[in-house]
């Protein structure tokens, strides 16, 4: 499978490299204790930043303002094996789903700026940018690709309760994630929708949709929207899978 | 010619004498697993006391693999002899234990041998399940012959070259494992026996708080700390008032440590807290008592002249660089005076679990943090960051001296070296 085998390499090397940065835990100027889940958060925000915004380094994304559901989903996806990185991982080992839905809802209502994207030393071609925005907007029909719109929102912001926005996130992260669906290193509940987006991807689309996606600017308004879009006439429809609620009838 | 016939004859004999003991300890159990007698009594009371047996002894953390089937089992076990797979305990006719008797069952948790009369590795612990009553392997049976059959099969064990022989488990059973019931001191009253059968067998805290010898046997009733090479973890003594001893723990506190992961002297942590998460916040506060009751009675280690009159100690070179670090990362929950925040933060001023002498434990939690168990009687827990991607080796080792040196703890130094190569080590037990 040549076609898939820069993917990987691209998961691989970013992997190694994240393992190898350093997550620069904010020297959090000492505050009173108090008895919160912000508190309880802080385990998390040293190292994907203050108040969830982000690791400096692009590995740690950012958790503020991503919908609950789908923090939530990524908390058990790494609980549960789904997704690999022992230090996550062991963080949320012993953890109840509870627990990690109040953790996940806490991030989730955070309202906290982004800042704009970062210009790339060498601005990608612009028939790739072409090829990216045709991609996100669109899809291809013939390669039966649904368009990230189709999921993440016409404003790419994400869509309530568990579909995550793409914008305002680090190029190498996009694409590392694109390569992890296709390894099966990340995984979803199942049915994996997304797994099944990204097995007919090419890796030259996976690249011109990353690229496109990294230069737009996050929307005033960052929040996901209320709910999925309407389907498109003549769209696959994709069935993705979900958790049960903890407590909610199995 | 004749002396060499003769010590031919001799080795024959021996090999001959040999393999008969080891096929009369190993195979002379005398259980017809044929034998289709169902477990006796009502269904659905047995199953619920097989599912609470199972849940306390926590049966289904090492027989579920992550994210997996509860019960199917596949879970890998590293080992210093290699990776063993746990095995699928669900009534699947292939995969499980469909095809099973109670007879046969009982013959696993008892004499440590499956039903195609396989002995089976002491990964699982049969050298404790062995004390349990027929009646509680039954009610087991009952349990996970109820929950969902899965028809995954389990990967094959990888075990090096002797390891993976009937013949070495066969010696190696024939050094450390005597199949035997629980028997009841007369001596003692109805709560310290509850409490020895369920530390000794069902919850089998000595596998872990044993310490082995090289083969990986062990004294299956000692408690007095034992090393989780695998794991890079260190269990630590019950009979030493320095390291986990509870003998003067008020039986309140042992009983909230086990059921919320959280008491006043100390909180569950690595092992411990996926133990009290999956296993033992589901006793019932009687057997919770029980357990203590037995725990507080295990005979101390005496304490040794260094811990009688400890000699006062001025802090290192290493302690000092160390204190600058302290105030800068740990202090904002720790306490500027290692005092800790009540019911959150852990106080690192006469923590036992600061001043071990093994530092596995300590370095665990500095490199990786993570969070107490989210147990029903502590929900929300709070966290430790990992420090691993932060701090380097001589940082470590600074700030590590620092604690265990400070406001009255007295423990030796971590060096940078010390840090290094266990840091290594432990980078391999880190979930994949």
């Amino acid at each position: 499978m040549p076609q898939s085998t820069a993917l990987r390499r691209h998961a691989r090397a970013w992997l190694l490299a994240g393992a190898m940065l350093a997550c620069f835990g904010a020297a959090a100027a000492a505050k009173p204790f108090e008895d919160s889940i912000a508190q309880r958060a802080q385990a998390c925000t040293f190292c994907h930043g203050e108040q969830g915004r982000a690791g400096p380094d692009g590995y740690y994304p950012r958790l503020a303002g991503k919908p609950a559901g789908y923090l939530y989903h990524q908390l058990l996806n790494f609980r549960d094996g789904r997704r690999h990185y022992g230090l996550m991982t062991r963080m949320v080992d012993v953890l109840s789903d509870a627990y990690l839905l109040e953790i996940a809802e806490y991030f989730a209502a955070l309202d906290v700026p982004y800042a704009p994207p970062a210009r790339p030393a060498t601005p990608p071609p612009e028939p790739l940018l072409a090829r990216g925005r045709e991609l996100v907007q669109r899809g291809n029909p013939a390669m039966r690709l649904p368009a990230c719109v189709q999921c993440h929102g016409e404003r790419l912001t994400g869509a309530l309760p568990a579909v995550p926005g793409l914008l305002g996130l680090p190029p190498d992260y996009l694409m590392a994630q694109l390569g992890g669906w296709r390894t099966g290193q990340r995984r979803a509940h199942e049915p994996d929708c997304m797994a099944s987006v990204v097995q007919r991807l090419s890796d030259r689309d996976a690249h011109a949709i990353v690229s496109w996606l990294a230069l737009k600017p996050v929307p005033a308004d960052a929040r996901p929207a209320p709910q999925a879009p309407p389907l498109p006439p003549g769209a696959p429809d994709l069935k993705c899978g979900a958790a049960p609620l903890p407590g909610a009838a199995r | 010619m004749k002396r060499w016939r003769v010590a031919l004859g001799a080795l024959l004999l021996a090999l001959l004498l040999g393999g008969g003991a080891l096929w009369l300890i190993n195979f002379n159990d005398g259980i017809d697993i044929a034998d289709p007698q169902p477990p006796a009594g009502d269904a659905a009371e047995q199953i619920e006391r097989g599912a609470y047996l199972a849940r306390t002894g926590n049966c289904l953390a090492c027989h579920t693999a992550r994210g997996g089937a509860p019960g199917a089992g596949g879970l890998a076990l590293a080992t210093p002899y290699g990776t063993l797979y746990t095995s699928n305990l669900t009534p699947d006719a292939e995969a499980g234990i469909g095809r099973w008797s109670a007879a046969a069952f009982w013959r696993a948790l008892h004499h440590g041998r499956s039903a195609d009369g396989r002995l089976l590795y002491p990964v699982f612990p049969y050298t404790h399940t062995t004390l349990l009553t027929r009646a509680d392997a039954d009610a087991l049976f009952s349990y996970f012959r109820s929950l969902p059959a899965s028809p995954l099969p389990v990967p094959e064990h990888e075990l090096r070259w002797p390891y993976s022989t009937q013949l070495a488990l066969a010696v190696w059973r024939a050094l450390y494992f005597r199949p035997g019931g629980f028997e009841p001191d007369p001596a003692q009253d109805a709560a310290w026996n509850r409490g020895a059968y369920l530390v000794r067998g069902v919850a089998h805290c000595s596998a872990c708080h044993a310490s082995r010898d090289r083969w990986g046997g062990a004294d299956w009733r000692d408690l007095s700390g034992g090393l989780m090479a695998a794991q890079g973890w260190y269990a630590p003594s019950l009979l030493d008032a320095r390291e986990a001893g509870l003998a003067q723990w008020p039986t309140a506190e042992i009983v909230r440590l086990l059921k919320t992961g959280h008491a006043d002297g100390g909180s569950a942590s690595g092992p411990m807290a996926e133990v009290v998460l999956h296993g033992t916040q589901h006793f019932s506060d009687t057997d919770l008592s029980a357990m203590a009751t037995y725990l507080k009675a295990l005979p101390q280690a005496p304490a040794t002249a260094d811990s009688v009159t400890p000699a006062p100690r001025t802090p290192g070179r290493l302690a000092m660089a160390g204190e600058k670090l302290y105030q800068d990362r740990c202090a904002s929950c720790h306490g500027e005076q290692g005092e800790g925040q009540p019911g959150a933060y852990p106080p690192l001023a006469g923590n036992r679990a600061v001043t071990l002498t093994r530092t596995e434990n300590l370095l665990q939690t500095l490199l990786y943090g993570g969070f107490g168990p989210a147990t029903a009687g502590h929900p929300r827990p709070y966290g430790m960051p990992p420090f691993t991607q932060v701090l380097s080796d001589a940082d470590i080792a600074a700030v590590l001296s620092h604690i265990r040196s400070s406001w009255g703890n007295q423990a030796p130094e971590v060096s940078p070296l010390d840090v290094h190569t266990m840091r290594a080590a432990l980078a391999q037990a880190l979930p994949r």
